[in-house]
């Protein structure tokens, strides 16, 4: 048994015409087309184009909400282990139609996909959503290309883990996957210095993130009158962690009720969080988690009132996804509850 | 500075009723070395009970909670001794000869408080990601005095293995290395005359400095309690810095990372040739804002002051240091300084998060260690050296890590060294 | 997480040590404390000088939550 395969290309490929054809609409063959068959040469009978969809450049940019139609109608029909699409070099609209056609295939259809394109190309901007394997800037690229395309849509098909993109040969998608290299951390890191040292090119094992940022909501017009909530990453819990937080790579966040409560004290509440010197907040809690200060300023009518719930996480080592996740969730019951302002503290 | 280190090729070491080194094998009397061990008042007083254990590579053992890892060396000529300010007088290390028991270590292991300390398999998936599971490893298990403070039976701890270590040592003293090698960096003026045309390049050596577990000392000195300063590769080699931290273990160094530092290592490869290894400076990760602004102040200030042309930075630990990390850089690329850092990643299990706390494009020049959030099954071994009491409190592992047949789910984070920001190992992420 | 509940729509300040990596991450109302083990205390002071100081950092906090912010602010302490 093979693997079944539908893979797209555009007029060029398809031998139609150059620029001049570029309006055709799209069509479908049987079997394998142009570069198709060197994909299906290295698959060596693994693996089979059973359908071919070839597509003009512009036709797909002009009429692009038929095209989909069509495509996804013959894609469905065929049900192939996986859609390939391309590699289309630095073709930008070739480009582009792969990495779209390519994510609707995969977001409508379930299917796993698989394009190849220059890391300049615009269809590239999509590297995040869908598996792009990087290739040179012309056709003449395509014998390095199809291997490449054919060994990794393999590992796809076959249900395999893919491993990293500098080993996989696609372009960084944002998801960082271990491996070990060949030469340790720090030889790596001189041969870098003297490149960068001697301005020869060289490629950063992790881009810097950029961070995105939220408009500030309106201040709480009257303290005197607003809930307040208090929330922490500093791992604040009460005695014996009994939602036994993690101390590093949280899994959960603890929600805990302080109704009644007019100062953390020693004993009661501890810290969970495992990045810092425990002894302090173990001593009094206060220093991480101000109730005690709250309650003060409640009774004294500088604010309305300390809500009686407080989230904890431990920041230590989780993931900015996750801890994402935990705030959201609880951000959406503080806002239910009607919590006008909070304080989040950090250690 | 000029240092010499011979080395002394270790095949086996065994339990014995002599201490000494023959034939390339360490005999170990334990009864001799824990009674040395015990001449020091603060660890009679901390540690209730003490033992050796054996772990060789490709054997079924798990070592945990591992605190620390030390390769035993003696000082065989110039000034200074074994851990100088720390277990012996200080007087400056780093010129001379030193002779080392290459191919083993001293593993340091015992409960300290709530969340615990490293785990190093010898053999299965755990021992791919520790170097240390290539080494003979000689293990000091001790267990606590009832009653004692965190602090004091942390430091007694890190103190018996420093002992052990260096009284093992000793037993190289008379031995002739089956290498011996040289490493030598010169003064300002001296260095520039001689490689007129080579790049200056320096060593950031960032040191963890953030309270119980996480401190490092220099000379004796808690990191926590300097300004940034220079040192000499060769200081460094020879025992000068040693550390008092292990959580999270998969990117906190050992003594031996600092022994045997990868970074002073790669750059004297490349010293004379590519470039001119000037010094190292180091540099704290406090817990204050004021003083992580002036210790990174004062480490552009210092690349400046010796002309620099390029350093690499390592980080140790991540989270608040990642926020030093990228001060350090941003600053010292502001002084027009090429840098490098090295640093670990904590992406999540997926992999889809964002891997540091902090960021600048300035940093465009980055080694990663791997992600410490990736989750690996460790197999149960035969034999476990320590408890495994702790392993669900180890930061890196969770409620339910430990499964009944004794194998651990759990993010590589609780493996001593596996993403070590010195660049120790091999593991890197994309 | 800051970032979340102010998405929420919740006025949010960010009470932290390492200032720098809140505005990186893009916290909009910041109040700076003391140390990463003790944020809003300080052990080598007597009891009743560390509530007062835990006071003036929280008095701190409610006067930025209280306080229109355009864009990223750090509210240093006064004094």
């Amino acid at each position: 048994m093979s693997y079944r395969v539908v893979h797209y290309i555009n007029q060029f490929f398809a031998n139609i015409g150059g620029e001049d054809m570029a309006h055709v609409p799209p069509e479908l063959r049987e079997g394998a087309v142009g570069p198709g068959m060197a994909l299906q040469q290295a698959w060596n009978g693994g693996a089979e184009i059973v359908s071919t969809i070839v597509c003009g450049d512009s036709y797909f940019a002009e009429h692009e909400r038929e095209a989909r139609e069509q495509i996804l109608a013959w894609v469905k029909d065929a049900k192939p282990d996986i859609f390939i699409a391309g590699p289309a070099f630095n073709a930008g609209r070739y480009g582009y139609a792969c990495a779209n056609i390519a994510l609707s295939v995969q977001d409508e259809l379930n299917i796993p996909v698989l394009t190849g394109m220059y890391e300049e190309n615009p269809g590239a901007d999509m590297r995040d959503k869908i598996l792009i394997v990087s290739t040179s800037n012309s056709a003449a690229g395509m014998r390095k290309a199809a291997p490449a395309m054919a060994a990794l849509a393999f590992k796809l098909m076959n249900g395999e883990e893919i491993g990293p993109s500098v080993v996989e040969g696609y372009m960084p998608n944002g998801i960082r996957k271990n491996f070990f290299e060949k030469e340790r951390g720090a030889k790596r890191a001189v041969r870098m210095l003297i490149s960068k040292l001697n301005g020869k090119p060289f490629v950063t094992e992790f881009p810097m993130p950029s961070f995105d940022r939220v408009t500030p909501n309106p201040a709480v017009k009257d303290m005197s009158r607003a809930t307040i909530a208090l929330c922490t990453s500093g791992g604040i819990v009460p005695r014996d962690n009994p939602d036994r937080i993690e101390a590093s790579s949280a899994s959960r966040y603890g929600e805990y009720s302080i109704a009644g409560v007019d100062s953390l004290t020693k004993g009661a509440y501890e810290t969970a969080h495992g990045g810092y010197d425990p002894v302090y907040a173990n001593e009094n809690p206060n220093r991480v988690l101000p109730v005690d200060v709250l309650r003060e300023l409640e009774r004294e009518g500088r604010i309305g009132k300390l809500y009686d719930v407080f989230y904890s996480t431990v920041g230590n080592g989780t993931s900015v996804a996750a801890s994402r996740a935990y705030a959201e969730e609880y951000a959406k019951k503080l806002k239910d509850a009607n919590v006008d302002g909070v304080i989040m503290t950090s250690t | 500075m000029k240092l010499q280190l011979g080395f002394i090729n270790i095949k086996d070491v065994c339990l014995s009723d002599k201490t000494m080194v023959e034939n390339g094998i360490l005999h170990v009397n334990s009864d001799e070395v824990i009674s040395h061990i015990m001449q020091d008042e603060d660890v009679k007083a901390c540690i209730k009970e003490a033992y050796f254990d054996i772990a060789r590579p490709g054997e079924k053992v798990r070592i945990t909670p591992v605190k620390d890892v030390i390769e035993p060396r003696v000082k065989v000529e110039g000034s200074g001794g074994q851990f100088p300010g720390v277990i012996s007088k200080v007087d400056a290390v780093g010129s001379g000869r030193t002779h080392v028991l290459k191919g083993m270590a001293v593993v340091t292991v015992g409960p300290i408080v709530g969340f615990q300390e490293g785990i190093i398999d010898m053999w299965g998936t755990g021992a791919e990601y520790t170097e240390f599971s290539k080494l003979i490893n000689l293990v000091l298990v001790c267990r606590p005095a009832e009653d004692i403070p965190p602090h004091e039976y942390e430091r007694a701890l890190r103190i018996a293995g420093l002992r052990t270590a260096a009284f093992l040592g000793e037993c190289g003293r008379e031995v002739q290395p089956d290498e011996v090698r040289e490493y030598e960096t010169f003064g300002i003026k001296q260095g520039m005359e001689k490689f007129p045309h080579l790049p200056r390049v320096g060593y950031v050596h960032m040191l963890q400095s953030q309270g119980l577990l996480h401190d490092t000392y220099v000379y004796g000195v808690d990191a926590k309690q300097t300004l940034s300063t220079i040192i000499m590769p060769t200081e460094t080699m020879d025992g000068a810095i040693i550390s008092g931290n292990c959580v999270s273990a998969c990117d906190k160094n050992t003594t031996y990372h600092h022994q045997n530092n990868p970074v002073v290592a790669e750059l004297f490869e490349e010293h004379g040739k590519s470039l001119n290894y000037v010094c190292n400076i180091i540099t704290n990760e406090n817990v204050y804002l004021a003083d992580k602004v002036r210790s990174s102040d004062w480490t552009a200030k210092l690349c400046r002051l010796l002309d620099l042309d390029g350093v690499i930075i390592s980080q140790e630990g991540f989270g608040n240091p990642d926020a030093d990390l990228i001060m350090n850089t941003r600053k010292i690329e502001q002084q027009g300084i090429k840098t490098v850092i090295i640093t670990d990643e904590y992406a999540g299990n997926d992999g889809r998060s964002q891997s540091l706390a902090d960021s600048d494009p300035l940093a465009d020049a980055v080694i990663t260690g791997g992600n410490a959030n990736q989750v690996i099954t460790l197999p149960p071994m035969e034999r476990v050296i320590g408890t495994l009491d702790y392993v669900d409190r180890i930061a890196g592992g969770h409620a339910g890590s430990l499964a009944e047949d004794g194998s651990i789910e759990a993010e590589i984070q609780v493996i001593t060294g596996a993403t070590n920001e010195m660049g120790f190992g091999y593991l890197s992420a994309r | 997480m800051v970032k979340e509940i102010e998405r929420a729509g919740i006025p949010v300040v960010h009470m932290c040590t390492v200032t720098p990596i809140s505005v990186t991450v893009g916290a909009n109302r910041i109040v700076p404390t003391v140390a990463i083990p003790y944020p809003l205390g300080d052990p080598s002071l007597s009891a009743e000088e560390e509530y007062t100081l835990r006071r003036r950092l929280v008095q701190n906090a409610l006067d930025a939550l209280s306080t229109e912010v355009e864009e990223q602010r750090v509210f240093e302490r006064q004094g």
